[in-house]
């Protein structure tokens, strides 16, 4: 049986489960905060895509809130002019490395993107910073599975998946830096790897980088 | 089962002292060779063969040794002779070339040569020591104290030089009072960020868990540090000393020495070092007959800087990709294969050893209230003494730049014409950078900052691993922070936003402005992004990313408005920023000089015979400046690019005029 601690978010009293993480506890309880990377399966926080920061009473400077655990009378806020700003900034730059062509995206409407640039008003493309995009090719190798890399966000959830869930170990990250990507080992398409179709990557990707073909897409 | 210990080190201090009396090995005359990677660049292989060959030929009983690196850069290759009679002499840049004549003179006419000499090792009546000279009697060396001065391969040099005395005094005491020692000592760790070491150390032994381990970084991924090779290169038996101190007192009986894998003969050394301390019971089970199990492998790194932070070192061993984990947890709670495990630096650990021999006391003597001890920087760029640098904490910046590395050399035009002289011209300090790519620009008027970990961290630089690279006038504070910036986009790993796309914008901002495209808006967004990185990145390669362009833009803000304002270069540095002009005044009618050199034929002759640069054909290849004969000196730059009209035909004013409003005139 785990214990319920009371925490405070926004002024809110919430009750939430004890081990858990801040950033779910706000979930379950109808608090929004921003986050691409977290994966409830996952029991590591991968911490990667710094949206999800809350500024916790008594602590300087932001902290990322999949990675903090709930304690007794833990006092956070999630709308703070500095939490703003700094999830803005990587919102920005996040959004710099992602077409923004929407209509044209498999994941239209089921976008996490969409999702927190709506829920947090805030625009898709940046005013002021250049696209850095990658243009890599799409892999519509596989017969069920496509996959455009330019979409990615990098959150790693499907790389989890693959490897640790399905133990399938097709998918991986490739290369580092602003060429880092997600790919099949090696660099070979989609389905000349150790793909078994369980389609747990479409599953989770946010921005579906990751898709199901249907007659629509699958061109 | 002290008394085994005592017994067994005291039979190996004997084989030591006898294999150190036999150091010539019945020769008469003693010669080293510092044969280290940084001799070895300078040529130090072909000065030992030539040295091998002189004492050949002359049938000299000599024994030519060869020994790691003295951290003098600007005298490799280095060589040292002791000869019956004399003192032990240094002498500096022993070419291949020079090398015969040097023995010839020294060891057949008993002429010590004295003009290639850097002094006498110790003091004495004959040789002027060369600890006269600030450059060796300015540093306090504890952690270099043996570097070129034993054979790193012998284990019996090191044992013979107190080695292996503090892991005896170690093994002689309980666990805790080891750590206490470092503890009181108030030794912090050398790799960057001063956390202090025995908080790591009781951490892992507190840590309830079968297994834990001891890694030593030595990735040292830094441009310009190269103080952990050559500890390891030159005395690689403090390291693994330090390291089986360490595995005792924290309960571990495996350790890693993680080793950058461009640095091939440190990986040599120091496996060859292990296997000699595994056969002489040093290492490996039952050690010196205590009971201690500790074992060493060593493993060559991924080739990334980023695998030198902690976390990623350990995914990096255990064979995943060499991307930072998220801290807390440190590796001192869940590390290597979740394991309890200690992170120390090469330093860190190499200082151990010296702590454990001489104790806390003597080892606190020197340093400021938070930092105690010494600390080796590898001194570089516009100075007159590159090379490593050990110096109390608290020794201040001046110290360092101006009397042991000697100030700032002038710039030399070497002569070209027949009876020419060379011309020196003087130039100015600017800025010291610290810490590498992690690290800040600090200016002239902060050159009495002690340097210790604190005050550095205040004045917006880091300890980091201890580059110090000196920059005088021609170095451009703006073109400085695009270079750092441009290793750490390089070398960021990817996995988070803030590094991977903020870092590559704001590089792509500086470029703008040193290209003269960039605008105030720009600098705004470079101020912001940088703050933004700082705060959201997951590691501290992000974290301090943009502490190269925070202290620019702290201390040089007005080098980075110029180039946006006036499109000026102060430094004249920015290729774009600048052109190359010939001083009217100056040109000599009968010279060519420039006109061959130049590889666009952008130099004419006018009707007048002096020469003109076509600017429109010009490649800014800096030829012609280092064409123009000593004596005449009259190619110029000059920023902003246009700030000379094109010079008219039969005008000879035209050239000669700068100066004056936001133009900057060098020659
Ligand atoms: C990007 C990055 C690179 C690093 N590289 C090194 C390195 O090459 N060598 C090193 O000892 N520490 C390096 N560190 C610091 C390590 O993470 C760690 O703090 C250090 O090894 C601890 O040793 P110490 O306590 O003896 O200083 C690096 C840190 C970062 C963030
Ligand atoms: S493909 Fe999708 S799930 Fe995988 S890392 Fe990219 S955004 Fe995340
Ligand atoms: S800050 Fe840079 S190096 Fe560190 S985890 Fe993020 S992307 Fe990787
Ligand atoms: S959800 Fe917290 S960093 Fe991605």
């Amino acid at each position: 049986m785990t214990e319920d601690v009371t925490i405070y978010i926004d002024g809110r009293e919430i009750k939430a489960k004890a081990g858990q993480s801040l950033l779910r506890a706000a979930l379950d309880n109808g608090v929004y905060i921003p986050n691409l990377c977290d994966l409830r399966e996952r029991e590591t926080p991968e911490a990667s895509c710094r949206l999800c920061f809350v500024e916790l009473e008594g602590v300087p400077e932001p902290v990322t809130s999949c990675s903090t655990g709930v304690e007794e009378g833990m006092v956070a806020r999630t709308d703070s002019w500095r939490v703003r700003e700094l999830v803005a900034a990587g919102f920005e730059l996040l959004m710099t490395t992602h077409p923004v062509d929407c209509a044209a995206c498999p994941g239209n409407k089921r976008c996490a993107l969409q999702e927190i640039a709506k829920k947090m008003k805030f625009k898709l493309k940046s005013g002021r910073l250049p696209e850095i995009l990658r243009d890599a090719p799409l892999d519509l190798s596989h017969p069920r599975i496509g996959y455009d890399s330019d979409r990615c966000v990098m959150c790693g959830r499907c790389v989890y998946v693959c490897n640790e869930e399905a133990g399938a170990r097709a998918i991986d990250f490739i290369h580092r830096g602003l060429k880092m990507t997600v790919g099949v080992f090696g660099g070979g398409p989609l389905a000349e790897s150790s793909c078994i179709s369980c389609m747990r990557c479409v599953e989770v990707c946010p921005v579906k980088a990751f898709y199901e073909k249907t007659k629509e897409t699958d061109v | 089962m002290t008394d085994t210990v005592s017994d067994r080190f005291e039979k190996l201090k004997e084989k030591a002292a006898s294999e150190r009396a036999g150091l010539k090995g019945g020769a008469e005359v003693l010669i080293t060779v510092g044969t280290a990677t940084c001799g070895r660049s300078a040529g130090a292989l072909e000065t030992l063969a030539a040295i091998k060959a002189a004492v050949k030929e002359n049938s000299i009983n000599a024994r030519v040794m060869e020994v790691g690196c003295h951290g003098h850069c600007y005298a490799e290759p280095l060589v040292s002779i002791s000869k019956p009679g004399w003192p032990e002499i240094y002498y500096g840049n022993i070419t291949e070339g020079l090398a015969p004549f040097l023995i010839k003179n020294f060891l057949v006419n008993e002429d010590p040569a004295l003009e290639w000499a850097l002094g006498a090792v110790k003091e004495n009546e004959i040789v002027p020591s060369v600890y006269y000279s600030p450059r060796f009697g300015g540093e306090l060396r504890r952690l270099l104290a043996r570097c070129g001065r034993i054979d790193p391969e012998n284990i019996f040099h090191y044992i013979a030089e107190d080695g292996y005395s503090g892991l005896v005094k170690a093994l002689k005491s309980s666990q805790m009072a080891a750590i206490d020692e470092i503890k009181k000592s108030g030794l912090r760790g050398l790799g960057g960020a001063g956390f202090p070491t025995w908080r790591k150390w009781a951490a892992v032994r507190a840590a309830a868990a079968e297994k834990k381990f001891v890694i030593c970084n030595a990735d040292e991924g830094d441009p310009g540090a190269f103080m952990d090779r050559t500890l390891i290169e030159s005395d690689p038996f403090a390291l693994i000393e330090g390291m089986t101190i360490a595995g005792y007192a924290v309960g571990a009986a495996k350790g890693f020495i993680y080793v950058r894998n461009e640095y091939p003969l440190a990986v040599e050394r120091i496996s060859a070092a292990v296997t000699s301390a595994k056969r002489e019971g040093l290492l490996g089970t039952n050690i010196l007959g205590s009971g201690l199990d500790f074992d060493i492998e060593v493993v060559q790194g991924a080739g990334a800087f980023v695998c030198g932070e902690e976390t990623a070192l350990i995914n990096s061993l255990e064979g995943r990709r060499g991307t930072p984990r998220l801290r807390p947890a440190f590796p001192a709670e869940r590390g290597y294969k979740g394991c309890p495990t200690l992170v120390n630096n090469v330093k860190t650990l190499s200082y151990v050893y010296w702590i454990m021999a001489r104790g806390a006391e003597e080892f606190a003597s020197v340093g400021t209230k938070d930092s105690k001890g010494t600390a080796v920087f590898a001194l570089a760029g516009k100075t007159r003494n590159p090379g490593l640098v050990e110096v109390p904490m608290g020794t201040t910046l001046r110290e360092i730049i101006f009397e042991i590395g000697g100030g700032i050399p002038p710039v030399i035009k070497p002569s070209q014409l027949p009876g020419e002289k060379p011309v020196m011209k003087a130039r100015a300090f600017k800025a010291v950078q610290i810490g590498g790519p992690s690290g800040g620009c600090l200016p002239e008027s902060l050159l009495d900052t002690p340097v210790d970990f604190d005050s550095l961290r205040e004045a917006g630089a880091i300890m980091g691993s201890g580059g110090m690279v000196v920059m005088d006038e021609d170095n451009c504070m703006v073109a400085a922070a695009e270079y750092f910036l441009d290793f750490t986009m390089k070398e960021s790993c990817g996995k988070c936003v803030f590094c991977r796309v903020g870092v590559k914008h704001m590089l792509d901002i500086l470029s703008r402005i040193t290209r003269g495209e960039g605008s105030e808006e720009d600098l705004a967004t470079l101020e912001e992004l940088a703050d933004k990185v700082k705060r959201g990145s997951l590691c501290n390669l992000g974290k301090t990313a943009p502490n190269p362009v925070l202290t620019t833009l702290r201390y040089f803000r007005n080098e980075y408005e110029a180039h946006i304002e006036e499109k000026v270069c102060p430094a004249c540095e920015c290729e774009a920023l600048i052109a190359y002009y010939i001083d009217l005044e100056k040109c000599r009618r009968a010279c060519d000089a420039c006109v061959g050199s130049c590889p666009t034929e952008a130099i004419y002759t006018r009707s007048d015979r002096l020469k003109a640069i076509a600017q429109e054909k010009c490649v800014k290849c800096h030829s012609c400046l280092e064409a123009c004969p000593a004596s005449y000196d009259a190619v110029f730059l000059v920023s902003p690019a246009n700030a000379i009209p094109e010079q008219k035909p039969d005008k000879k004013s035209d050239g000669a005029r700068a100066g004056g409003g936001p133009e900057k005139r060098k020659e």
